[in-house]
């Protein structure tokens, strides 16, 4: 993992390291294992056009669960991922690159913790927003 | 013109109410193969010694992973929409946000209830579109609330 971030480090305005991600439709298949979520929309061709779409597509919680990956990347092992959520605004589709963006908003003391929040999105190779969000996550301080 | 709404009252009997709740497990295998869909490359949650050393009773959940509800071949999952009918068939998830109090861990036995927390209704491209926001609340085995879901979900 990369070095521990500090609180006193990080301003508001700062990007956090990005983290690019691209499905095969394999880790599709994973990922409806891995959350229990089985509608054929994401895995299955004939099944996704029969309902309008050009063909599968990512599902929304697992763009929804990278920038949980982006977002504990970047805490490092002291930090903690306090809450995060995003809005399914754009559809994201196999082995194109889904890029997860954070930027810090703000931060806090609050409860003897350390807290920043951040505006946090996918976005897609055309540069959309395909699932724009906020996070709050706790640091470990230097003092 | 106004449109009549689409949110009948016997809809909106149902928004507070909690469902019946619901067990959800955390175990070892789960969260290696969820942390593996994702693509988690971080050994926390892979390697129970790891996890020790990091100050975590055992693997911790990744980010959005709140365990495997209980499934029973002989019956539908505890739901807050008995009784809840909507005109629409079809569905689009809107969007997830979930808040964390506690770690939660394998090994941990978790209950879950969930309830509809609003309802509202919009003019979509795809038509006139329900918007139900549900909330479920996680309460772990010694009754403390770990974690809070809120979902959006779309229906047209």
């Amino acid at each position: 993992m990369a070095e521990q971030v500090y609180f006193e480090d990080i301003k508001e305005g700062d990007e956090i390291p990005k983290l690019v991600k691209n499905c095969s439709s394999q880790q599709l298949v994973m990922w409806a294992a891995g959350s229990g979520d089985f509608y054929q929309i994401h895995y299955d061709k004939d099944f996704a056009q029969g309902t309008g779409l050009k063909g599968i597509i990512v599902h929304g919680a697992l763009k929804h669960a990278f920038l949980g990956q982006m977002l504990h990347a970047w805490i490092g092992e002291k930090g903690r991922v306090k809450k995060f959520g995003c809005q399914y605004r754009g559809m994201d589709y196999p082995n194109q690159d889904i890029s997860c963006r954070g930027v810090v908003t703000g931060k806090r003391q609050e409860g003897g913790e350390n807290l920043v929040e951040l505006d946090v999105w996918t976005e897609n190779p055309e540069g959309q927003k395909t699932s724009p969000g906020t996070a709050v996550v706790a640091l470990p301080s230097r003092g | 013109m106004t449109q009549p709404s689409i949110i009948t009252d016997e809809m909106k009997a149902v928004i507070g109410r909690e469902s019946e709740p619901q067990t959800v497990e955390v175990d070892r295998t789960a969260i290696r193969m969820f942390a593996r869909a994702v693509g988690h490359t971080d050994p926390v949650y892979y390697d129970v010694e790891q996890a020790r050393k990091r100050g975590y009773r055992d693997l911790p959940c990744p980010p959005a992973y709140l365990g495997t509800p209980v499934f029973h071949p002989a019956g539908a999952a505890p739901s807050p929409f008995a009784g809840f009918k909507s005109p629409f068939k079809r569905v689009l998830n809107g969007g997830t946000e979930v808040e964390y109090f506690e770690d939660i861990c394998a090994g941990d036995v978790v209950t879950s209830t969930t309830k509809i927390a609003n309802l509202s209704e919009r003019q979509a491209s795809l038509g006139p579109m329900l918007i139900i926001q549900s909330e479920t609340t996680y309460r772990n085995q010694q009754g403390k609330v770990v974690a809070i879901m809120r979902g959006t979900a779309l229906q047209y």
